[in-house]
């Protein structure tokens, strides 16, 4: 697909996203939303170092809970702003996963090594947080004091008791522009020199290495790069939950949703994880109202579809659906501009 | 340009490169040859920092870079190529030469533009749109030497980039590397293909087991009787003579 087909897809895209919500006066769809554009930037963290650097983590939720425990219990036990805890969360996040980093790149290893080190750390994270009462608040959680005073909603960065537009709209317009950011950077690294000798890493790290490039130096950017957009999930999660536990921060699900997300849409591609997180939150939802409900509101027939079609993406579309709009596309443009 | 000296590297029992010395001077093009399994391959990744010898030195350009980090040696100007082709088979030709480019051009636009040149020197500029994992054998070897050759090296370590390609090919990458060498670019190629050692090197080395059996002008140092036994067995020396004795 040339550049100028990319970018009028973009504005496309990025339209319906600015404007969708405006025309669904309904919480609960905005909420919908919310959590898609969540997902998808959560994917483009783990996209990263995992679709662009080939080094697959299987413990994302370290890097997230990491972020949304320092954004939380910044608030809670200091007081903090949360504008100024953000920066915290991200700092904080970046140096854990550039310790991760470090540790496995240094010692080379890759592959499903790499996986477990990644996982083990998320694990050994979640037992600290439950198990360390006296700093997190142990398994109970950290609950933040909900700000009531609309004129404090932006301060406290809290939109349940703001004005009108606010109260709707803040935190889909908040996660909006996260993925505005996250995403022109990921934009910005595809076409930068960083990126191309983040994929000549992930193709083939020797013949990279033969060609001056400083492999570990460039995984290790990478890792630091997927850990501050990863962090900001973790910021947002907060805000808007105003809460943290354990379980929610650095247990498995955050870690498989991180990843299922630019796989399905499509590994190493700036549009991937937003693909995959809608594909795998409208299949979701589709599969909720449907055949849930045939089934008389069965819990976990959704997930049952959901796998199924996550296997069948897996073995028909190798690229994604990625791959797939690429496909058509260049039938359609009769081949002419592939 | 290049000077290894009494290089040595084991793996377990095996000597798989004894106290080897070469030199490789400014300018020229020097070859190593030697049956399958002599250590040249070894060698070169001992001179690339891709290994590091058990003793010995490898001195470039007047640095010692024994043990340094292999992208470290790239970064001063010595790069090497693979025997067993590692093209970034997902990319295109163009971006796998521009990220051997992007070692001296930061800018993205810069280093594909200079992914051009450098295709149309090696004679791959019908082929930049192409995914290297859809290239031929002979294709693979080219971008080997293409994306080496972006990096702008001083000296350049060829792993039989001719292995595998047919009689045209082979014609067509002489006066290639041919080139190369004249843009002022030193040239080490290890070669099985004898036409194109004797018409590019200069000086030849020759490797045995892991040790250096002989060095010279590649005429002479392939009719020597030692060269010949290492590549067809004890005793081939004086067989091939008395062969020839009886035809003349
Ligand atoms: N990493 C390695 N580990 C163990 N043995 C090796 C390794 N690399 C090469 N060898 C052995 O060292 C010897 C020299 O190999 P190589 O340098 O590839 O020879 P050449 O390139 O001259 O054909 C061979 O016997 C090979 O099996
Ligand atoms: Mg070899």
């Amino acid at each position: 697909m040339s550049e100028r087909a990319r970018l009028s897809g973009w504005t496309i895209i990025l339209l319906t996203l600015a404007l969708l919500p405006l025309y669904l006066h309904s919480a609960r769809w905005i909420d919908f939303l919310e959590m898609t554009l969540f997902v998808a930037v959560l994917g483009q963290g783990w996209n990263i170092l995992g679709g662009y650097g080939g080094q697959y983590s299987f413990g994302n939720a370290l890097l997230f809970g990491t972020g949304a425990y320092i954004q939380a219990l910044l608030q809670f036990k200091f007081g903090i702003s949360p504008w100024i805890a953000m920066w915290f969360a991200i700092a904080g996040v970046v140096a854990v996963g550039a310790m991760v980093g470090f540790l496995s790149f240094r010692y080379g290893l890759r592959g499903s090594y790499f996986a477990l080190i990644t996982l083990a750390f998320a694990e050994a994270f979640l037992v600290l947080s439950r198990s360390l009462k006296s700093i997190t608040e142990g398994g109970s959680g950290v609950q933040l004091a909900l700000n009531q005073d609309p004129a404090q909603a932006i301060a406290t960065f809290q939109f349940n008791f703001a004005g009108p537009f606010l109260k709707e709209y803040g935190f889909y317009y908040t996660i909006f522009t996260i993925l505005l950011v996250t995403y022109a950077i990921t934009w910005w690294m595809e076409r930068s020199r960083f990126g191309a000798q983040l994929v000549a890493v992930r193709e083939n790290e020797d013949a990279a290495l033969a060609l001056g490039i400083n492999t570990f130096k460039v995984k290790l950017g990478a890792i630091c790069l997927s850990s501050a957009i990863t962090a900001s999930c973790g910021v947002y999660y907060v805000q808007k939950f105003l809460f943290i536990e354990p379980g929610i921060a650095f247990g498995p699900s955050k870690s498989v949703e991180a990843l299922f997300a630019p796989i399905i849409g499509g590994l190493g591609t700036v549009v991937g994880p937003l693909l995959g997180s809608v594909f795998i939150h409208g299949v979701g939802e589709a599969t909720k109202m449907t055949i849930g409900q045939a089934l008389g509101g069965r819990p976990g027939v959704d997930l049952i579809l959901f796998g199924t079609i996550l296997i069948l993406v897996l073995a028909f579309l190798p690229r994604g659906l990625v791959g797939l709009v690429e496909a058509v596309w260049k039938r359609l443009s009769g081949g002419r501009d592939a | 340009m290049l000077e290894v000296q009494g290089i040595n590297k084991s793996f377990g029992g095996l000597h798989a490169v004894s106290d080897a010395s070469l030199f490789v001077p400014a300018g020229k093009v020097v070859s190593l040859i030697g049956p399958n399994g002599a250590g040249k391959t070894t060698l070169f990744a001992l001179i690339s920092g891709f290994l590091r010898p058990d003793s010995g030195t490898v001195i470039f350009d007047g640095t010692d870079i024994t043990g340094k980090a292999p992208h470290l040696i790239c970064q001063m100007g010595l790069v090497r190529t693979f025997q067993v082709v590692k093209p970034f088979a997902s990319l295109t030709v163009r971006e796998n030469i521009a990220v051997g480019a992007h070692t001296r051009i930061a800018d993205r636009k810069a280093a594909l533009a200079k992914a051009d040149g450098v295709a149309l020197l090696v004679g791959m500029d019908a082929m930049l749109e192409q995914s290297a994992g859809d290239l031929t054998i002979a294709g693979r070897k080219r971008l080997e030497l293409a994306r080496a050759l972006a990096t702008e090296p001083k000296l350049l370590l060829l792993d039989e980039v001719m292995a595998g390609l047919n009689a045209t090919e082979i014609a067509e990458l002489v006066p290639v590397i041919r080139t190369i060498r004249d843009t002022g670019v030193t040239i080490l190629l290890i070669e099985h293909v004898m036409q194109a050692v004797m018409s590019l090197s200069d000086y030849t080395y020759v490797l045995n087991q892991g040790v250096m059996i002989a060095e010279g002008e590649p005429k002479t140092v392939t009719s020597s009787p030692d060269v010949i036994e290492a590549y067809l067995g004890h005793g081939a020396a004086e067989r091939l003579a008395k062969m020839e004795a009886r035809d003349a």
